[in-house]
């Protein structure tokens, strides 16, 4: 394959890093007074992003035509499909950002240069064949993220959630690159498909410690048990913009790498990290569920509900089919939807001064004095719980489908069972804007764009969003099976 | 017959729009949607009654579009699903009668509530998916959840966490059960899956699955808990809705997938559904006994004439499925009359405590009446629908266990006890309290409430063919079906040879009439 067509392959990821400099420029330039113009158009280079990575999708580009640089890079169909959510998302939480940021005087035009950094590295994650690639498309990610959490620097919470994330970040990403050089020891190449090769039949117990410690670091990242203390507080100090983004984009991204890490070059010992998995995945519901019981804050409570959707997602890859492959992506997609929403709303929760309200008590009564806003935070609460016809449901029930089909029977009857006690948590929400007594703190207004994502996630989440079923699931099992064509 | 007209999607699409409607505008205006609405839909229930082919084919209204992935947009139904759709839709114009006055605050989104169960419950029984069967039977939780939270009473809160997530529990081990029975049989299709063999192993697992989701929608003693502190809790028309038919839903499961997909476990189990609805009938009759409050008392019979259900569905046998069916569609109207009728002094006096009242007789006559009628059809006095449903169930298991019929027929004693007993301190004695005593009768409202469901439960009792002749023929094949594991009887029931045919008939009637009371 030769150079031309390989560039013509990353044409998504040269866009983002050729516009990522220029706004950096400008921003030098023009200073925070340019932040709003330099938001708006950094969203128009997501979407264009998003348009030059469709096509792999609609295509369902898979096999050697996808490799770019000799085999450290693959634009297949599924990488396309983690690029469009992680673009979406990335630009779904600049539009909600200046509203924020501006009545603390902190709109600094950094921001959507860093997201679109961050949404750099995350494509690369997606599209990583490589560990070399995939350790730059982290710590890309990873680095910007970091500065992301600590934005609002007069914030002492926020500063906090920036160090935390920082320093445990580093450690994961230190045990993850201690796990790559094991595998790279054992196999004596970095490339995927050379990896898979290489540990095919009779596994070393130095490759077992490799394979385990890549998959740590990666459970760091997607914030499953036993590796999600993080995710609380990072998810409550950091501003909500960028805790909104945290909760989608790069929770796509780090999915997306660990589906690929786990059955490319580790596809051959499946049966060495499955238990793993399947451990991980339950502990993640149970502890997601049981940990936002007693939470005050809500976005403390949003920070265990994606650990206890993470575990849902892990079921999937328990799996190793095709179709919990599908399952995943699909669950991914409609989560994406539910974090949004239910952020955005969030982030319209403020009071009389403007400023936001993030005590679960003192939303009680939302119904009676915010009809409109209470309606869609319980839309996306039912939703989360996967009651039915609310489309939170079609995630769990694709999942629980592909762990069916696939004969873990065991695992599904439980992973079922401990989504009753995350239920709890959530009709609690509604529980307490629905009967309680109006606290009748939430008073102030919301500018258009937080209404439109809102709007358009609970209409996406309402039953309308199964005729969408058929078109997810094609899309789904196209990117799948162009990750198992891979592996 | 209907060619092609998607009568069972106007009727799922009717209360749907009523009930986005009422979200945006006031409460008067909300009643009226509402009404009209329900109204609409039970004009539509009538023409789908006087147009089903009796004797037709098995599956009749049907529709199918392949609209989503891995399930279909199937409706159709067969005498039983329409039986039960009939009812729904009769209830649901006297609920919204109920709420009427009642109901002061939050009315828009009350009415909505309503209307949104409506659809789901038409399209639980008009299903032929078992995905989308799915989605309406778990649908429902999230409307009885504010019904019960919003408009409940003191210890509100409470029975609405037990009632979702009791219930819940039960449905997700069901979906499990679900996604393996379409992946072995590779359909999603019911009538496909009710004429499926599943093997005799995974039958087991698959019907415990299902009894987790059915016995607590039903619900069957132990899991039955949820239910009297709901319906307590729960304003008058949520009671009925809840009673009437929500409660049809675990048994309409029963004899919709237990019985005719897993014959064999069915067999296998019945033992279990014996004991603990036996155990039902006279436990909770015993508890019903002891009650200061009326919704209670008429929350736990409901339990234990659930219990009847159950015996009656796995009698394996036509009669005792007839009997579990007519004993579910008369519950449905006796069990929500009488919780009507608590309403009714409830929205004077205010309290549910039974001691509050008496010698209702003397000032509320016309109510007393009405009252009585119910409580005897509640007792199952011959000429009620009561009597025809405990007659048929009895008789039905009476061929299977003779023991468990003794006991079933101890609870029918007991059930008489007790609500003669309720009738007793409520309409007669002495007037004790000056309040009590200055309550004015019935309503023009009320008697618009009372009258219908009144005729029903006459004419369901002197001439049940009506309501049996859309169902013989889907029990039948129903019977046919689950024949091969049909457990052998302890009655050892022989056919005399009688000398005058006509005369023996009525004779045997007789006797067994007098056995059950």
């Amino acid at each position: 394959m030769d150079f031309q067509a390989s560039l013509a392959l990353v044409v998504p990821e040269t866009v983002l890093s050729v516009s990522g400099l220029l706004l950096l420029l400008a921003a030098a330039w023009a200073g925070d007074k340019a932040a709003r113009a330099i938001s708006v158009v950094a969203v128009a280079v997501l979407v264009a992003a998003a348009f030059l990575a469709a096509p792999a999708l609609c295509r369902e580009a898979m096999g050697p035509d996808t490799v770019a640089f000799a085999g450290q890079f693959r634009a297949d169909a599924f990488a396309a499909f983690a690029k469009l959510l992680i673009f979406g998302a990335a630009a779904a939480s600049l539009m909600i950002a200046p509203a924020f940021f501006e009545r603390y005087r902190a709109m600094r035009a950094e921001y959507p240069v860093l997201v679109i950094f961050a949404a750099l590295g995350m494509s690369m994650m997606a599209s990583a064949t490589d560990l070399i690639t995939l350790y730059i498309g982290l710590e890309m990610n990873s680095l910007a993220a970091y500065v992301l959490a600590a934005f609002l620097r007069p914030d002492e919470r926020s500063s906090e959630a920036g160090l935390k994330y920082f320093v445990l970040g580093a450690l994961a990403s230190g045990i993850l690159l201690f796990g790559a050089s094991l595998v790279y020891g054992f196999a004596g190449t970095t490339n995927f498909a050379g990896i898979a090769t290489a540990l095919d039949g009779d596994l070393a117990t130095g490759a077992l410690f490799g394979i385990v410690f890549v998959l740590s670091g990666l459970a760091f990242k997607i914030s499953a048990v036993p590796f999600h203390m993080w995710t609380p507080d990072v998810y409550e100090g950091a501003p909500t913009p960028v805790t909104t983004f945290f909760a989608t984009a790069p929770k796509v991204a780090a999915l997306a790498l660990t589906m690929r890490v786990a059955l490319e070059p580790f596809g051959p010992q499946a049966d060495a990290w499955r238990q793993i998995v399947i451990f991980v995945a339950l502990a993640s519901i149970v502890v997601g569920a049981l940990g936002a019981i007693g939470q005050g804050n809500i976005k403390r409570l949003m920070a265990y509900s994606s650990i206890n959707n993470v575990g849902f997602i892990l079921i999937g890859l328990a799996c190793t089919t095709p179709e919990g492959a599908s399952a995943m992506l699909v669950y991914l997609a409609i989560y994406v939807a539910m974090s949004l929403g239910g952020f955005v709303a969030i982030l319209m929760l403020r009071d009389a001064q403007g400023e936001p309200v993030e005590a679960i008590a003192d939303i009680a009564g939302l119904s009676r004095t915010r009809p409109a806003l209470a309606a869609a935070l319980a839309v996306i609460m039912f939703s989360l719980a996967g009651i039915p016809p609310l489309f939170g449901f079609w995630g769990k029930f694709v999942v629980f489908q592909a762990a069916v089909e696939a004969d873990l029977l065991a695992l599904a009857a439980i992973g079922i069972a401990a989504s009753v006690i995350g239920a709890f948590y959530y009709i609690k929400i509604v529980k307490i804007m629905y009967f309680d007594e109006p606290a009748d703190v939430v008073k102030g207004e919301s500018d258009w764009a937080h209404h439109a994502l809102l709007w358009a996630t609970v209409i996406f989440l309402s039953p309308l969003g199964y005729l969408l079923t058929k078109w997810l699931g094609s899309l789904a099992d196209a990117a799948a099976k162009s990750l198992f064509l891979a592996a | 017959m209907m060619n092609g007209f998607p009568i069972l999607s106007l009727m799922l699409l009717v209360p749907l729009v009523g009930a986005i409607a009422c979200l945006f505008v006031e409460a008067r205006a909300a009643r009226m949607i509402a009404l009209a609405a329900t109204l609409i839909d039970l004009v539509l229930g009538i023409v789908l009654w006087a147009n089903y082919d009796i004797g037709g084919a098995q599956w009749q209204f049907t529709e199918r579009v392949e609209l989503f992935a891995g399930f279909s947009y199937a409706l159709g139904i067969d005498g039983i699903a329409l039986m039960l759709i009939v009812l729904s839709v009769f209830l649901m114009p006297i609920c919204i009668g109920a709420s009427w006055d009642g109901i002061t605050k939050r009315v828009g989104e009350y009415m909505a509530a309503f209307l949104l169960m409506e659809v789901l419950m038409i399209g639980v029984f008009a299903a032929q998916d078992l995905f989308l069967f799915y989605i309406f039977f778990e649908a429902g939780l999230i409307p009885m959840y504010l019904i019960i939270g919003i408009w409940g009473g003191d210890n509100r809160i409470y029975a609405s966490y037990k009632f979702f997530l009791y219930t819940l529990l039960g449905s997700v081990l069901m979906l499990i059960a679900m996604l393996w029975m379409a992946n072995e049989a590779g359909s999603t299709d019911i009538p496909t899956l009710m004429a499926y063999d599943f093997p005799v192993q995974a039958q087991t697992w698959l019907w415990l699955a299902f009894l987790a989701s059915f016995a607590v929608k039903m619900p069957m003693w132990p899991v039955h808990t949820w239910l009297p502190d709901a319906h307590v809790q729960a304003p008058t028309a949520g009671s009925v809705i809840l009673a009437g038919v929500l409660l049809k839903m675990g048994g309409y499961g029963f004899i919709r997938f237990s019985l005719p997909m897993f014959p064999e476990a069915s067999a296998q189990f019945a033992w279990l559904i014996f004991a603990l609805s036996a155990v039902a009938v006279v436990y909770t009759s015993l508890v019903a006994l002891v009650q200061h409050d009326m919704k209670k008392l008429i929350a736990y019979s409901s339990v234990a004439h659930m219990g009847i259900v159950t015996v009656g569905a796995f009698a394996f046998n036509v009669q005792g499925i007839e009997g579990s069916m007519i004993m579910m569609l008369s519950h449905g109207l006796v069990s929500g009359a009488l919780f009507l009728s608590v309403g009714v002094i409830y929205d004077r006096l205010h309290t549910r405590e039974i001691d509050r009242y008496g010698g209702l007789s003397i000032n509320m006559p016309k109510y007393s009446l009405f009252f009585m009628l119910f409580t005897m059809a509640s007792i199952g006095l011959p000429g009620t629908s009561g009597f025809v449903a405990e007659f048929l169930s009895l008789a039905g298991i009476y061929q299977v266990s003779t023991w468990i019929t003794l006991v079933c027929t101890t609870g029918i004693i007991l059930g008489a006890a007790y609500m003669l007993y309720l009738y007793r301190r409520v309409a007669f004695g002495e007037q004790k309290n000056a309040d009590a005593a200055a309550m004015p009768d019935l309503s023009a409202r009320e008697w618009a409430m009372m009258v219908p469901l009144a005729l029903a439960v006459l004419w369901m009792g002197v001439y049940p063919e009506s309501f049996l002749a859309p169902m013989r023929k889907d029990i039948a094949a129903l019977d046919a079906r689950i024949a091969r594991a049909k457990p052998e009887g302890d009655s050892r029931l022989a056919l005399g040879k009688p000398k005058a045919p006509t005369h023996g008939e009525t004779h045997k009637t007789e006797a067994a009439g007098g056995e059950a009371h």
